[in-house]
């Protein structure tokens, strides 16, 4: 372990943070009406893929960023969970719209609405909105890339597992 | 060179006593590209074919009717328009004109108008997005792409009139919550003189295409028959070759006043009620709604644009019932006053819920990539299946 050892890690984490944060790629996952906002954020109009994050996945396991868009429902909770821990690390939590953020517009009677996504997983960028606009979602991955060229890449003895809060 | 026959046969007969197959229960969704949200089928398979397909629905069960026994009669519309979004316009249409009966409100002409020109445009943006995500459902992600791409310049008009993008709370009860200004008006006409020719270009590119015509003709087939049992509507029911639409067959608003045709499948490049034809009919449709609109474009007439009701809405004792045209079907409103300022009860009859229902029917012994074509075509939204 000599000095320069510490020199290399800190270029590790740069290298690491920019490839990552400029290509996450999405999980295709919508569950409400906040999904066509998400699905016109990808399309001809907004192109998400501007700006690095526009390979919209089908399964969980190729994916590590997951916008979840739309209302929760209890009974869709568990799967939400599900999805979340197949997806390999490491791996970032957006949530769009005022539903998945705290029950949205059915806040107050939905006996059947999860009151906020972040109940079941850790969630990284809120959105507000109902729906968001496109633009808003842009913001929101923007600053969750400001976030992940931050982040500590190498964690823990094997491999780049997330540090837990 | 004589072969025998008899003696080939015997090892594969054996063999086929002796070889167990067992089925393969194959759970699709929630989370899956095709099921347009999060519906839930749970494919029994042979090999290949699909034995049965039963939807599993309620992921998106999100307790409309509970809410709106707690909120006033207006604070309902942002619920109803949240039932079928990518309709927004229709079915909050379809909520006011039940009120209005119940009521006894007459809707000013000028209201009318706009309505239904709106209507129709919504009606195209669902149709662009149906025909979008089907282009993806079959492999082709430039439909997708063109399909977004023209509906979001209808979004930009109902921006420009309600501020939203999506969910935009604009038909009000007694008339539309803004007037339109003739911006607005030259707006809508600069976008139909840019969609008309835009529709055969779609056509071209995808409805007569030969990949996307081999996934869709023969596929998905029903019958008259199983629409009447199942009480199918809207673009199943003509698909399937009955002219029937609700704007024709039991006008509301001003649809006696215009002109247009039910376009109906014919079985023109496969069979009668199949997934193509039910695709061309929304294609046709679209040029319908753009008829409309240039028929009343220009003849607005001057006027409120809503009828004066109060902030607090009180309908007398009584039960009132719309059904008024969706984009996916009969979309029916019941609604029952016990003469408070909040509704007793409000049904929604969701033309969605029946299309759904008859996957099981349409999937038997199709292969699992042919279910894929029928569930798209079905074109169903699950915030309007589960409520
Ligand atoms: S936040 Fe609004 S737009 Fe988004 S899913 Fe909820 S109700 Fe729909």
């Amino acid at each position: 372990m000599g000095p320069g050892d510490n020199v290399v890690m800190t270029t590790m984490d740069d290298v690491l943070n920019w490839g990552r944060s400029n290509s996450l790629w999405p999980l295709t996952f919508g569950l409400a009406c906040c999904a066509i906002e998400m699905m016109a954020t990808g399309a001809a109009d907004y192109d998400l893929e501007r700006f690095g994050c526009g390979v919209f996945r089908a399964t969980p396991r190729q994916a590590d960023l997951m916008i979840v868009a739309g209302t929760v429902t209890l009974k869709m909770a568990s799967r939400i969970r599900m999805l979340y821990e197949q997806m390999p690390d490491p791996k970032w939590v957006i949530s769009m719209g005022s539903c998945s953020n705290k029950g949205g517009p059915y806040w107050q009677e939905g006996y059947h609405v999860l009151k906020g996504v972040d109940r079941v997983i850790p969630v990284d960028i809120y959105v507000p909105g109902c729906p968001p606009r496109p633009e808003t979602l842009i913001e929101a991955i923007m600053m969750l890339q400001k976030k992940i060229k931050v982040q500590e890449a190498a964690l823990g003895p094997i491999g780049f597992a997330r540090k837990q809060a | 060179m004589q072969t025998d026959t008899t003696h080939a046969l015997t090892p594969s007969d054996n063999l086929k006593e002796t070889l167990r197959t067992d089925d393969l229960l194959l759970n699709m969704g929630p989370q899956h590209p095709s099921t347009h949200g999060v519906l839930r089928v749970v494919v029994t398979t042979d090999g290949e074919i699909v034995k049965e397909a039963h939807p599993e629905i309620g992921y998106l069960h999100r307790c409309f009717e509970k809410h709106s026994e707690n909120v006033d009669y207006i604070a309902v519309l942002p619920y109803v328009d949240r039932l079928d979004y990518l309709a927004s316009m229709n079915n909050s249409m379809g909520y006011a004109i039940a009120i209005e009966s119940l009521q006894g409100i007459e809707v000013p002409r000028r209201a009318e108008y706009i309505r239904v020109i709106i209507s129709e445009l919504q009606r195209i943006a669902s149709h662009l997005m149906s025909y979008g995500t089907y282009g993806l459902d079959m492999g082709a992600f430039t439909a997708f792409m063109y399909g977004f791409r023209d509906r979001e310049m209808i979004l930009d008009i109902f921006e420009s009139i309600s501020g939203a993008r999506l969910l935009y709370n604009y038909m009000w009860i007694g008339g539309t919550y803004r007037d339109i200004t003739p911006e607005i008006v030259q707006k809508i006409k600069d976008f139909l003189v840019y969609f008309k020719p835009k529709v055969e270009e779609y056509n071209n590119l995808v409805t007569y295409n030969k990949i996307f015509l081999e996934r869709t003709r023969n596929i998905g087939v029903i019958d008259l028959k199983t629409c009447h049992t199942y009480g199918l509507t809207g673009v199943m029911l003509r698909g399937a070759g009955l002219k029937w639409d609700l704007r024709k067959d039991h006008p509301y608003s001003i649809y006696k006043e215009v002109e247009f045709e039910v376009p109906v499948g014919t079985g023109q490049m496969g069979t009668l009620g199949d997934c193509w034809d039910r695709h061309i009919v929304r294609m046709k449709e679209m040029l319908q709604s753009v008829r409309i609109i240039e028929q009343l474009l220009d003849g607005i007439p001057e006027g409120p644009h809503r009828a004066k009701v109060g902030k607090v809405i009180k309908p007398p004792i009584g039960e009132a019932y719309s059904r008024t045209e969706c984009p996916r079907g009969e979309l029916g409103f019941y609604i029952i006053s016990d003469g408070s300022g909040k509704p007793y009860r409000v049904r929604c009859k969701s033309p969605c819920f029946m299309n759904i229902s008859t996957l099981n029917e349409l999937s038997q012994g199709v292969m699992v990539a042919d279910l894929i074509a029928t569930i798209g075509s079905l074109d169903i939204v699950l915030g309007e299946v589960d409520r």
